[in-house]
């Protein structure tokens, strides 16, 4: 094996995601004098390899039918990359293009997964500290070997460490194999009435608060504070509010003033999307509940108790 | 402001009979409904059929639009409701099966108190709801509430090996029945609110200390105990009551005991009426019976300076005849005057918890101009008293709301009766719990 | 179509969750344990093709927990043909074992499509629907929010981050990851779950041992410290709310509408 570490990359319309760049970062950490390798997987991307610079080389598959994200395609490029340089650790980012990802280049590789790490250890042999059970357990995993696939949480490493200019070694890999999965198209959200990446107040809630009746509640307080009421996926997937106040991995990254979460169990991937709030206040009536790791204050108890009595002090 | 009721019948000029034979003909109010076909076969009663249809759904199909029914009907009050308006419905083609209106009956009994046809929304509406429920049209709000109820027994969905926690703590003994090992006068079944919801425990830690004050062998069950299920099957989910039952039945079999008491009338409604044919007989008592036979023990020494006013729950006064005990215990509670609302006694207003509705407040809410629980506390408000009575634990946070939402807070105390008993034997340490 | 369902049972999200003597594992003696929501989210999106363009849906299951038949009576009760009980009392299985076990039992049939939940809240080693679409060698996309018949495959739609979504064409036979079905998974009476139960609805399917192994061990876990740096406030919800906008007011807000 090359014993180098390899990150997976991720771009959407020519531009990396913020993932990649925590990656690289992370991989920096862990690399020995193997190095750090960025895979990029795309169409006409070479050109992209320039920003990739805190990797020392970058490995590239390029074919017209990798242009977009595409999950079987992808996925069998990046395990043909994996299979061709043998890397000691893989660093997948925990996002959605990395759930395609992951797994299969673990399978076809024959290596170990370990899924939600928040830290990797690789200086004997490989351990890792990872999430489970939504936030509510944390656990030490060690791997069989000194071989590994990780699927990271987002804010393991700080972006910026990976934003390095540089020039890497391009290597071309070939063309990937052909697809079973055919990119047809993208869809934006529709434009909600709120941009809640532009809000100074949030007033978040999650399952805590039961029915969509009780919103009605919440959007008081919000307007009260001059602010708007945001969600954690399981309201949006109801259908209580719309997709565009959703906050999270597969909603949107906010980083407002303040952030009241109401009923908000915190589970990774919500605590990803609003990790970088100035303050974060929590109440949940689970003294478990993960959101109270992330939060500045917390108050474990009733949403319900507790909203008429911050409406009323707000109003008088 | 007090509401004078001034009734154009006097009460003992009336004679009530539950059966009139005159001339050898029995005129009971049961046969006399038609000689003739009815202009409702003018209409298309497929919609009625589908009702009537249904075991238990044939009454509606005797209604001849009296609308006796209608001013008594609590919803009516706050909307458009009643057994009547629903007999119109159905003959203008409304689909009950999917429409809000079969979510809005509390079940409050006083139209059958009232019906010469004995129309019966008791049977009706759970039949129709059973049907419903099948097809999987429940509204959100109470799928939720039955999916917590099946998997945690009980439908606020908390953990239910915490259904003992309450007795935590506290200055008195509350012995589990599968600890005591021993037969014990008293099992107290609790129930979910008294155990989980914080005013239920504050009048549970009342009732624990009046019960050792007087010296009563009592235990609970804790975990093992589960929803009653009466509320679920009004709602539509026989399954889920079945359930329930088959479970709380072993469980109360495997004990024994000589009287079962409950503060909950729809845990009493369910042991008298539903869990007998089940295979589960037990001599049931609701606790203010129970106090009641006990008054001259109590030995009440602390004044309680309130004007206190009642509120007969729907499940132990219409629908089991008990409206006596909670009284003559308020009566002598020493220093405190007692008040009565305009509507009392068979005439009670129901809080809206009744039948499902304790769970349904969000539908209730676009079909309703309030809550039939701020229309009562409004009622009660309106007699002057300070304090709100009620011996049921559905009662207690839905009048706590509603004082807060109609803008009464502070003028109105809402207190289970144990909690005025605690602290007219001087046993309550002044905070509440 | 002839579309299979992967269920699986984890630990109750909403109780606290407690560990073993020498805190490698939780507590599982005392453990609840409820349908994975992502994989009820899948029998949902299946029942819905299946309500839509007809065929079968048949819902499998590993008897890893007491809870598992329970969840495949549900299954049947709101719509699935057949449910299948791989194996009974087997105990907590990781994703590559489990990836093993369902490869072997549907490795025998040939159903078009397979539907499973994303992920599980337990899932350290991997995702099993991912596991389980390398070893069976079929397409797989994860994070699926909608899926539609296109010609002889399917159009399926994937959810990226910010609300973006894209639609893919996948060819037959393939496995997808659901995140959410179209709508939300529907009620079923308990009478209806108890008439599946009386009916012994279930087939049992012979359990193969896994042989493999995730090539990972646990070797502690913990609860993490609630608040760490987050300053906890006590009290009642008066306490609270006098606190909290203290810290409105202090942060710039709350100062009133």
């Amino acid at each position: 094996m090359s014993g180098a570490v390899l990150v997976i990359t991720e771009h959407l319309n020519k531009r990396f995601t913020d993932a990649t760049f925590e990656l690289l970062a992370l991989a920096r950490t862990l690399a020995g004098d193997a190095g750090v390798e960025a895979a990029l997987v795309g169409s006409g991307v070479a050109g992209m390899a320039g920003e990739l610079g805190a990797a020392d080389r970058v490995v590239v598959i390029d074919a017209p039918h990798l242009e977009v994200f595409d999950p079987d395609g992808h996925a069998a490029a990046f395990a043909a990359v994996v299979a061709g340089r043998e890397p000691r650790i893989v660093l997948v980012p925990y996002t959605s293009t990395g759930m395609d990802v992951g797994s299969h280049i673990a399978a076809r590789a024959g290596l170990p997964l370990v899924s939600y790490c928040r830290s990797i250890d690789a200086s004997d042999g490989l351990s890792a500290t990872c999430q489970l059970y939504a936030g509510k357990i944390e656990a030490d995993v060690s791997v069989d070997g000194d071989r590994a696939v990780f699927s990271v949480l987002s804010g393991a490493a700080p972006a910026a460490d990976g934003r390095l200019e540089g020039s890497p070694e391009v290597v071309e890999a070939g063309v990937g194999a052909a697809s079973r999965t055919r990119f047809t198209g993208l869809a934006e959200p529709e434009g909600g009435d709120v941009d809640i990446t532009a809000q100074d107040v949030l007033v978040v809630v999650g399952r805590g608060i039961e029915s969509e009746a009780n919103i009605e509640d919440v959007v008081k307080l919000a307007e009260l504070l001059g602010g708007a009421v945001a969600a954690s996926r399981p309201i949006v997937d109801q259908g209580w509010l719309p997709k565009s106040r959703q906050v999270g991995k597969s909603g949107l990254t906010v980083k407002p003033k303040v952030y009241l979460a109401l009923g908000v169990s915190g589970a990774p991937e919500h605590v990803e999307g609003m990790r970088d709030s100035s303050t974060i206040i929590a109440v949940n009536t689970d003294p478990q509940a993960p959101i109270f790791g992330v939060a500045h204050h917390g108050w474990v108890g009733d949403l319900f108790d507790l909203l008429p009595e911050l409406t009323d002090r707000l109003e008088g | 402001m007090t509401r004078k009721v001034n009734p154009k019948v006097a009460p003992d000029h009336v004679l009530e009979l539950d059966h009139a034979v005159i001339d050898e003909m029995d005129i009971s109010g049961h046969w006399n409904r038609m000689f003739e076909q009815r202009v409702i076969f003018d209409y298309d009663v497929a919609q009625l059929d589908r009702v009537t249809a249904l075991d238990g759904g044939e009454s509606m199909g005797w209604c001849y639009q009296c609308a006796q029914c209608i001013p008594v009907c609590p919803v009516d009050h706050v909307g458009s409701y009643g057994p009547r308006k629903i007999y119109r419905n159905l003959q203008l083609g409304q689909d009950l099966f999917t429409d809000d209106d079969l979510w809005l009956c509390t079940t409050c009994a006083n139209c059958l108190r009232v019906c010469p046809k004995e129309v019966d929304m008791l049977q009706i509406m759970p039949a129709v709801r059973k049907a419903a429920v099948l097809a999987g049209d429940v509204p959100a709000d109470l799928q939720d509430v039955f999916e917590k109820t099946a998997r945690y027994g009980n439908p606020l969905g908390k953990n239910a090996k915490r259904r003992a926690e309450w007795t935590k703590g506290l200055d008195v003994e509350v012995p589990l029945i599968s600890e005591v090992g021993r037969k014990v006068d008293v099992l107290w079944w609790v129930s979910d609110y008294p155990a989980y919801h914080p005013r239920g425990i504050d009048a549970s830690r009342a009732l624990a200390r009046v019960l050792h004050h007087l010296g009563v062998d009592f235990a609970i069950l804790g975990a093992e105990e589960r929803h009653d299920g009466d509320s679920m099957l009004r709602a539509g989910e026989a399954g889920l009551f079945e359930m329930l039952a088959e479970h709380n039945i072993e469980v109360l079999n495997s004990y024994e005991f000589d009287v079962l008491l409950t503060t909950d009338p729809h845990a009493y409604n369910a042991f008298l009426h539903e869990y007998p044919q089940r295979g589960g007989t037990y001599n049931v008592v609701h606790y203010t019976k129970f106090l009641e036979q006990r008054l001259d023990d109590l030995g009440m020494t602390e004044t309680i300076d309130r004007t206190i006013t009642f509120h007969d729950p729907c499940y132990l006064g219409r629908h089991n005849g008990e409206y006596d005990a909670p009284r003559t215990l308020i009566g002598a509670l020493p220093g405190s005057e007692f008040v009565e609302m305009w509507r009392n006694r068979e005439n009670g207003y129901c809080c809206g918890g009744g039948g499902g509705g304790m769970w349904l407040d969000g539908l209730a809410a676009d079909n309703q101009s309030m809550r039939l629980s701020e229309k009562r506390v409004m009622e009660a408000v309106e007699t002057g008293a300070d304090t709100l009575c009620v011996v049921c634990p559905y009662e207690v946070s839905r009048f706590e709301d509603a004082v807060k939402s109609t803008n009464n807070d502070g003028k109105l105390e809402v207190l289970d009766i144990a909690e005025l008993l605690e602290t007219a034997l001087g046993l309550s340490n002044g905070q509440r719990g | 179509m002839d579309i299979a369902v992967i269920l699986r049972t984890v630990p109750d999200p909403v109780e606290e969750l407690e560990l073993n003597d020498d805190e490698t594992d939780l507590d599982r003696d005392y453990l609840g344990f409820v349908l994975n929501e992502f994989d009820d989210h899948a029998l949902e999106e299946a029942l819905l093709l299946k309500e839509a363009g007809g065929g079968s849906v048949t819902a499998y299951a590993i008897g890893t927990t007491d809870e598992v038949e329970q969840i495949l009576y549900t299954a049947v009760a709101k719509g699935a043909d057949a449910a299948v009980k791989l194996g009974d009392d087997v105990g907590a299985l990781d994703a590559h074992a489990q990836a093993e076990v369902l490869a072997a039992a549907l490795g025998e049939r040939s159903h078009e499509l397979i539907l499973c939940g994303v992920q599980a809240s337990d899932e350290i080693d991997g995702q099993v629907a991912m596991l389980l679409s390398a070893k069976l060698d079929l397409p797989h996309v994860s994070v699926v929010v909608g899926v539609e018949p296109a010609g002889d495959g399917l159009s399926v739609t994937k959810e990226y981050w910010g609300g973006i979504t894209a639609t893919y064409d996948v060819s037959l036979p393939a496995v997808l990851g659901v995140q959410a079905a179209q709508q939300a998974p529907r009620y079923v009476a308990v009478s209806r779950i108890r008439q599946a139960q009386e009916a012994g609805a279930l087939s049992e399917a012979p359990f193969v041992p896994p042989t493999g192994s995730s090539g990972i061990t646990i070797t502690a876990m913990r609860i993490p410290e609630s608040g760490t740096g987050a300053e906890m406030i006590s009290g009642d919800e008066e306490a609270a709310a006098d606190r909290i906008v203290e810290l409105l007011q202090a942060a710039g807000m709350g100062g009133g509408a």
